[in-house]
């Protein structure tokens, strides 16, 4: 059994020295080389950049919080959410009091600005990284006369954006109907000043 | 629940059958030592390893030697990874200036990324350098992975060899699994998740101003590198916090469904490998019907539960599935499908926050690891896993008819099913022994977040995953406390250790065993009633010791959510 473990000695040391420069070292160097190359805009957070300044990351929710702005969810990353250095959902179980004390809340705030209609069930909860880039379509149709209020738009133009905003599932089935919350406010920027 | 929604589940399905063979085409011929297409471009690297490292790889190993060069490898991993998290502070690779981790979470984190578990006390954002997650992580999830192939292997031998002492040469199996299996495929899998916006760079993070002017700091890193080999390892450690429900490890709903199919792809491959080593590959089909059957009936709970969504909310006004801890870009369905598939298979990567999941939704998942992660399965640790559960159901079906059980050509005595029980036994002594302490201790209890049954759940949640090797959590509980960190640490080392020692003691004695053909008088170990036989002994040996405990966890939870008790 010792004469077992000793010829052991050699090949464990050995090993994982080597190991750790093949799969530690190497590995992972020559696939951010090939990243950088091939994919640079995604390798490096799929960036969007206005001029010299970086608004954010396509992939990645920010906080909205205006009226001229569609809201996204609501998020547990980070004290302020949307934290993109500290993901995190909320963790709270299904009979959490503090669960249902946020939704309330936020149902509450919800049909005060929008009377009269279903609250969609995204805005009033939080995702699991905090850091959704994405609503529902209905959770975008909800805020549009909102928005529109807040921008002196027409309601038919803003749901026009948000129409052209709608990212259905690829072939059917695979992802879910949703709205990228930063691409649609860009949209909305992007247009001439109203009035 | 939605027609689209089952689409994608029986897509799922029917793409993971079709894996099983040409996985196992490759995975046998690494089995066997055979010349792969790859040799030519890899040999010479495997070569120069083994001369530096003194290995003979036609060197025959009994099961003892098997295992003692296992764990002394493994030991030194671990070892090592302790080393680089300490000294992370004054090595380079360290952009955001991290500091050096604790005793406690290094040991922590050592031992959970060595047993394949990828359990994390720590948020990888907040805590890793960008090296500590190449050299100290992502080489654990390589290794651990291609550990538990070899000891698979050597198990298959054990059914497979006839009188012979030896089940194979560990180093070579561990390393041709990395070389010509593992590397590879991460090659490719890696570029793939680049290209769909996986980030993969050496810079720490990048500061961006939000439309609203604000000032948003985006964590980056060499992601996709990591990313591909913790699914196709089934190790589940996420670069960062929130895994693969974070947008920059699991960008769109198709990096989602190739992250769940990789989850599966090599335990699959296995479960055909297993067939065509003992010469017949009915009975890797047979495993995986069995498998499938438990799997499908998780799925369907999850999906039903989590579409059904929670009832405390919809009288708040907020009508619908369970959106609470999803991503939108995933939806229900893809959601509760990938719980069922990172618990069933030992991975333990979330694409959603678990915890937050309604409570018979989340039972599912816990459930599924404390049968012990043999649907599908991580990888290796799966098929050892079911087999030692398939040497029990021999065993019972050999009462039952009064006579000596066999399996695959060989008799099924005394030692072997003493050694399978003892494998199984040590999962629920440690989850309910180690549950029972944090429950009781001020230390374990300062750990929940939730109140009430969901804060028991929590506890019972991080043991289980631990002593199963999962790695997913209740993430509710703080974990990252010096009692935890230890507690977890030891269940991790056993839930590991203590399993695969016993299964080589078996392939050992297998191995030296005479072949015994199968006559008219045998027990068929391939059609329905075999399958239904495994099915019955999984659930009643594995699942029964566990009920109780999800009485007082998930069940009183779900009961609590129905008449409208709060906590």
């Amino acid at each position: 059994m010792l004469n077992d473990l000793k010829s052991a000695v050699r090949p464990a040391l050995v090993l994982t020295l080597l190991f750790a420069a093949l799969l530690g070292i190497a590995y992972p160097l020559a696939l951010t080389g090939a990243g950088q190359l091939l994919f640079p805009a995604e390798a490096n957070g799929s960036l969007i950049r206005d001029g010299e300044r970086v608004i954010g990351s396509e992939l990645i929710g920010q906080t909205f919080s205006g009226d001229r702005y569609f809201h996204g969810r609501p998020s547990a990353a980070g004290a302020g959410g949307y934290d993109a250095a500290a993901s995190a959902g909320s963790n709270l179980g299904p009979a959490s009091q503090a669960l249902a004390d946020r939704v309330k809340a936020d149902v509450a705030t919800l049909s005060e600005t929008t009377p009269g209609r279903p609250v969609p069930p995204d805005l009033v909860t939080t995702s699991a990284s905090g850091l959704d880039p994405h609503i529902g379509p209905e959770a975008a149709f909800y805020q549009v006369a909102r928005v529109a209020g807040a921008r002196g738009l027409p309601e038919s133009t803003v749901r026009g954006l948000v129409d052209a905003a709608v990212e259905r599932p690829a072939f059917g089935f695979l992802g879910e109907p949703r709205v990228n919350v930063l691409r649609l406010n860009r949209s909305l920027d992007a247009r001439p000043a109203a009035r | 629940m939605t027609v689209s929604g089952w689409a994608l589940i029986l897509l799922f399905v029917a793409l993971t059958a079709l894996l099983a063979k040409p996985m196992g085409l490759w995975l046998f011929a690494l089995y066997e030592g055979r010349s792969t297409p790859l040799h030519r471009l890899l040999g010479p690297v495997e070569r120069i390893f083994y001369r530096l490292a003194g290995i003979d790889p036609a060197e025959e190993q009994g099961w003892r030697r098997y295992a003692l060069h296992m764990l002394l490898f493994n030991l030194v991993l671990l070892l090592f990874t302790y080393a680089v998290l300490r000294l992370q502070g004054v090595l380079p690779g360290n952009p955001q200036g991290f500091g050096a981790v604790g005793a406690d979470g290094a040991f922590n984190a050592a031992v959970s990324f060595t047993t394949n578990t990828n359990w994390q006390w720590f948020a990888g954002e907040t805590t890793m350098s960008n090296l500590s997650q190449m050299l100290g992580l992502t080489i654990h999830n390589f290794l651990s992975a291609a550990t538990g192939i070899a000891v698979a292997f050597a198990l298959f031998r054990g059914f497979a060899r006839r009188e012979i002492k030896t089940i194979g040469n560990f180093w070579a199996d561990t390393t041709r699994v990395t070389l010509y299996l593992l590397l590879p495929l991460c090659i490719a899998y890696a570029l793939f998740m680049i290209a769909s916006g996986v980030p993969q760079t050496l810079a720490g993070s990048v500061d961006a101003t939000t439309l609203e002017g604000v000032k948003q700091t985006i964590a980056l890193g060499p992601v996709a590198s990591q990313e591909a080999i913790k699914m196709l390892g089934t190790n589940g450690g996420g670069f960062f916090n929130a895994n693969s429900a974070h947008p920059f490890e699991n960008p769109t709903a198709l990096t989602n469904f190739v992250q769940m199919l990789s989850i599966f792809a090599i335990g699959v491959g296995l479960t055909w490998c297993f067939g065509k080593a003992v010469g017949d590959t009915r009975q890797g089909w047979a495993i995986l019907s069995a498998m499938g059957l438990l799997f499908v009936a998780g799925v369907a709970v999850t999906y039903w539960q989590e579409a059904a969504g929670n009832p405390i909310l919809h009288q708040l006004g907020a009508a619908g599935g369970n959106m609470e801890g999803k991503e939108v870009r995933f939806g229900i369905a893809a959601s509760a499908l990938f719980s069922v598939v990172t618990t069933a298979a030992s991975c333990g990567a979330v694409n959603a926050m678990h915890d937050s999941f309604t409570a018979l939704g989340g039972l599912v998942p816990l459930f599924n690891m404390q049968l012990g992660e043999v649907v599908v399965g991580g990888v290796g640790a799966g098929i050892y896993g079911f087999l030692l559960f398939a040497i029990l159901a021999v065993f019972v079906a050999g009462l039952m008819v009064g006579r000596t059980p066999e399996y695959v050509g060989k008799k099924i005595e005394a030692r072997e099913v003493k050694l399978a029980v003892l494998a199984i036994a040590i999962l629920p002594l440690v989850i309910l022994g180690f549950t029972a302490i944090a429950s009781v201790l001020p230390a374990g209890l300062a750990g929940p977040l939730n109140k009430g049954p969901h804060g028991f759940t929590e506890i019972l949640y991080a043991f289980t995953s631990s002593a199963g090797n999962n790695g997913s959590a209740f993430a509710g509980l703080s974990a990252g406390t010096p009692f935890y960190n230890a507690l977890l640490g030891i269940a991790m080392w056993l839930g590991r250790f203590f399993v695969i020692v016993p299964a080589l003691a078996i392939a050992g004695s297998l191995a030296a065993k005479r072949h015994t053909p199968a006559t008219s008088g045998s027990f068929p170990t391939t059609g329905g009633l075999w399958v239904g036989l495994l099915v019955g002994v999984i659930l009643i040996l594995g699942g029964l010791t566990f009920l109780p405990s999800l009485a007082l966890g998930p069940v009183a939870d779900h009961l609590a959510v129905t008449g409208g008790q709060l906590f």
